[in-house]
């Protein structure tokens, strides 16, 4: 596709991103990244509600700045995965477990259903689904302070 | 990415007026100071996230006038008067949910939420219609005709006390005690293992005698000799013929004991391994799509027999060993108190030591077991895809896979070998340094006449036994912990409650008229949504055909409507009846199912075609066969119907293993059939054929058929569209014809036989869009 960038985008007063192609025409968009955790900066796509692709960005440095922020902003306020700072505590280490966590987005608690539902990463990354299906990411387990890991090591 | 507002269940007026949940205590005084007089509250919804997307609490409050808000972040609350042109949706979004406010110029606020809170803002929002349609109109709401959950205000069925969204939530560990939980499989044994425990006790008593009768010997017989007096033969004979006497009795008792227990441990053995397994099999699809095979085959296979070994035999050993210790203690401090102290001293060492392994044991040996499980996965996962390895000739990196998953196990275990190698020889040096203490003081004591050199002698007898009795003790905390692993694996499949449970008062349907209706229906699989809002209704002996994109949805609907998943929203009905009051298995007796990739089991194909009906005559295995189609091909292979399939038909075709799973479902004479896609994989005419002959069958079926090509669905009199989870349109193929929309453009591009990527928009499948291209 395209890396020229032909299109305008703006936000409406429903809150919605609207995309304007090369050909005038206006599509509520959405931006998705393709490899959210692999590589989330490089290769998003802006599909319309029905799912097809409007415009494919290589990757947002490649967007001007008024324009990154639209997408930016889109992305920031649906994508969800909070990353996980500190361990508190653990109900048990027997699953269903329930966590008591410190992330980036705060405090809170998520409810382990199974061992199976910690998905190794790349190198040192973890990626932890609770029972709700939100996904817990941690970046560097050897970088977590001793109290998280040795909590984290049973589950492994 | 759905993005379908929610829309309200105005055909059914179920809800009060007013929620009959109270608000929580924390949030009560922080309400009432904003309410205006005579307010009411009528529902409510507390938030877990703010707008920016973190934790936080906030709280979204209907009253009979006004919405007030408020989110974790501030303080202040927003208030938005209720009017017509008001419009509350919700949507989500990897795990998140949003609920926007809308009126006809824009958006007014949204808000947040984790999908914990989804059915309760699903709740909301039927309660902030119904508010409104009463504002706006003037009507009062009709009170609720059902009875509903007084806790998520989910409408009851027939048949239901509790709610089946609320019950589903259960999430208790299992508790740390594992190990005593066990005992439910000891139970039927617990005669035999007391015989095995009396005998080891014997045994071992038996064992005892001999050094007790060193004493006399020694001190009696040896000694006086030494000191000029001639031998008693007769105190010899006795002495000895008693060691010989005790050491056959050892040897008798011993030998009934092993047998015994030996006898009990394969059968504790045989029934953990059935239950677990009969258990695992009532467990839901779900369970298994989170699973991996050889995880589950690691658990039952080989922890179980660790499990039994332990109950049989470790168990009792180590009760005997304690028994003994005490007894050997009682003879010690009979025969000198003094001496049987310094015996005891490297005791509370080893408790000490016992204590500060034992931990990091069990999580050892509990990683053992799940690298272990890791090491079978590779295997269950490459084997039967080898040949997918094959093609793309990378048996080189699944050899690499297998060993690295081999090299973590070494690691692990390294790691645990470390801690439990240095374990058992401290307890052996501990009770060497013992019986140099008991030598040195025995040495002192008979120096000063305290003792005679038969006492020491005998001291240093049992002092053997006492040790070894010991070092066997302190053996049993790698065994007791890894059986403890083994135990908290296997209870975790145990204690998995199934999440398609059986209901506690089950309605039994006697004859099943094969009506099937979806009301409401919403499901996801985790977090993703995939199907919205359907409702449906499929009466007895139609047929109805599914159409629409791949991924529209189609063989999810199917996996609802046989209860492979629960939905997470609305019901399915049978008859009239929530199928989640139904006894699962008596429920599906009623439907025949060919699934898209049919799947055949290792044994011949008579058996394969009788699956569902073990009991089938040749007969009636030979008339399903015909019907399918599948008669001509089977004659034409060397066994015909005993020809083997090979693991997961392997054997045959695509094709015909289609049609091999079309006989199995034609076979045990269903109220219900459901073809997904039950021809895709046979050729033009052949299909032609089965479907002719199905045609026949489908007659007094209520048949769901799924098909991409839409030549199949003919014969149906109702055509479903559905499109990314919804259903679009509903109708025979002539009036969808007549509308010109999803199904028109659908047909079309098959009529025309060209690829329409990027044309129609009911191409929203992309590129896995394989079925249009007919
Ligand atoms: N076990 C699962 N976990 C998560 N998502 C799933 C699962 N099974 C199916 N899906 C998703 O649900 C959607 C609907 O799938 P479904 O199998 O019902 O499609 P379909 O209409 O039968 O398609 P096809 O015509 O290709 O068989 C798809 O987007 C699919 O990716
Ligand atoms: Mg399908």
């Amino acid at each position: 596709m395209s890396t020229t960038h032909d299109f305008q985008l703006h936000r409406d007063a429903f809150g919605k991103l609207i995309f304007t192609g090369s050909d005038g025409e206006a599509h509520e968009a959405l931006p998705v990244r393709a490899f959210p955790i692999g590589a989330p900066d490089k290769g998003i796509a802006l599909v319309d509600p029905h799912g097809h692709e409007l415009a494919w960005i290589d990757a947002l440095a490649d967007l001007d700045a008024e324009r990154r922020q639209l997408v930016e902003s889109e992305l920031a306020s649906r994508e969800f995965m909070p990353v996980i700072e500190r361990i508190i505590e653990v109900s048990s280490y027997a699953t269903p477990s329930t966590w008591t966590i410190v992330t980036n987005r705060g405090e809170t608690k998520l409810i382990l259903k199974g061992e199976e539902d910690i998905r190794r990463l790349a190198a040192q990354a973890l990626l932890i689904a609770d029972s709700n299906g939100i996904q817990y990411l941690i970046r560097d387990r050897g970088a977590l302070d001793a109290h998280s890991r040795k909590i984290l090591d049973r589950f492994l | 990415m759905t993005q379908s507002p929610a829309t309200p269940t105005a055909l059914q007026p179920i809800l009060p007026t007013s929620s009959q949940i109270p608000l929580p205590e924390a949030w009560q005084p922080v309400v009432e100071a904003q309410l205006v007089k005579e307010e009411k509250v009528l529902a409510w919804l507390e938030i877990d996230l703010n707008t920016s997307l973190h934790f936080g609490k906030g709280l979204i409050v209907l009253t009979d006038r006004r919405l007030l808000a408020r989110t974790g972040d501030t303080p202040e609350w927003q208030s938005q008067p209720l009017r017509e042109g008001l419009r509350l949706t919700r949507r989500d979004h990897a795990g998140v949910g949003s609920l926007e406010l809308f009126d006809a110029t824009g958006r007014l606020a949204h808000w947040r939420y984790t999908l914990g809170q989804d059915v309760a803002a699903g709740r909301l929002i039927d309660h902030v219609n119904r508010q409104l349609d009463f504002v706006v109109t003037g009507v009062a709401p009709t009170p609720p005709a059902q009875a509903v959950c007084p806790k998520c205000e989910t409408p009851l069925l027939a048949g239901q006390d509790e709610c089946p969204v609320c019950s589903k939530e259960e999430l208790t560990p299992p508790s740390t005690w594992t190990l005593f939980r066990l005992w439910r499989f000891a139970r039927p044994y617990r005669w035999q293992l007391l015989a095995g425990f009396l005998l080891s006790l014997a045994t071992t008593a038996a064992t005892l005698v001999p050094p007790y009768m060193t004493m006399p010997l020694m001190d009696k017989v040896l000694i006086p000799y030494q000191n000029g007096k001639p031998i008693d033969t007769g105190l010899v004979t006795l002495y000895l013929s008693g060691l010989l006497g005790a050491a056959l009795l050892a040897w008798v008792l011993g030998w009934a004991r092993t047998y015994i227990l030996a006898l009990v441990s394969e059968r504790i053995g045989r029934d953990l391994r059935t239950t677990t397994y009969e258990h695992l099999l009532k467990l839901s699809q779900e369970y298994f799509g989170g699973k991996r095979t050889g995880d589950l085959m690691a658990r039952i296979g080989s922890e179980t027999d660790r499990i039994n070994i332990f109950i049989s035999l470790h168990f009792l050993d180590f009760a005997t060993d304690v028994l003994m210790i005490s007894m050997t203690t009682l003879i010690l401090v009979s025969i000198n108190p003094w001496l049987a102290l310094v015996t005891l001293l490297p005791l509370p060492v080893i408790a000490f030591l016992i204590h500060t392994v034992r931990e990091r044991l069990r999580t050892g040996f509990e990683k053992v077991d799940r690298i272990w499980a890791e090491v079978t996965n590779v295997l269950a996962d490459t084997i039967p895809g080898i040949r997918v390895v094959k093609a793309f000739a990378q048996e080189s990196r699944e050899a690499a896979r297998f060993r690295a998953a081999n090299q973590h196990n070494l690691e692990v275990n390294d790691k645990v070998n470390k801690v439990w190698s240095l374990f058992g020889p401290t307890v052996t040096l501990l009770t060497e340094v013992g019986l140099l203490i008991i030598w040195g003081f025995g040495i002192w004591q008979i120096s000063r006449n305290d003792i005679s050199v038969g006492v020491l002698t005998a001291f240093l007898a049992y002092i053997g036994r006492f040790y070894t009795r010991l070092d066997s003790m302190s053996r049993i905390v790698s065994v007791t912990q890894k059986a403890a692993a083994g135990a908290k694996r296997i209870f975790d499949i145990l204690d998995h409650v199934s999440s398609v449970p059986e209901p506690a008062t089950p309605v039994h349907l006697p004859a099943v008229a094969g009506r099937i209706e979806l009301r409401n229906v919403g499901f996801r699989y985790g977090t993703r949504s995939v199907t919205r809002d359907i409702s449906l209704t499929i009466e007895p002996g139609e047929m109805v055909g599914l159409v629409g994109h791949s991924g529209s949805g189609k063989s999810t609907m199917v996996n609802l409507i046989c209860r492979f998943y629960d939905v997470s929203e609305g019901a399915i009905l049978i008859d009239g009846v929530d199928i989640r009051s139904v006894p699962v298995a008596e429920y599906r007796k009623n439907i025949g199912l060919v699934l898209q990739e049919p799947f055949l089991f290792f044994g011949t194909i008579a058996e394969n075609i009788a699956y569902g009906k073990p009991d089938a005559t040749r007969e009636e295995i030979v008339a399903a066969a015909r019907a399918a189609h599948a008669h001509e091909f089977i004659l034409r292979l060397p066994h015909g119907y005993d020809s083997l399939v090979g693991e997961r038909g392997q054997a045959l075709s695509g094709g015909e293993r289609q049609r091999i799973s079309i006989a199995r479902a034609l076979l045990i004479d269903p109220k219900i059939l459901i073809l997904d896609e039950a021809t895709s994989s046979v050729d033009t005419t052949t299909e032609k054929e089965i479907q002719k002959a199905l045609d026949n069958l489908v007659r007094g079926r209520t048949t769901i058929a799924i098909a991409h090509r839409l030549s199949t669905l003919r014969e149906a009199n109702r055509l479903v569209v559905l499109d990314r989870g919804s259903v679009v349109e509903v109708g025979n193929h002539d009036e969808l014809m007549a509308q010109e929309g999803h199904y028109y453009r659908l047909y079309q591009a098959q009529a025309r036989n060209v690829d329409t990527e990027g044309g129609s928009d009911l191409e929203a499948g992309g590129e896995d869009d394989k079925g249009d291209r007919e």
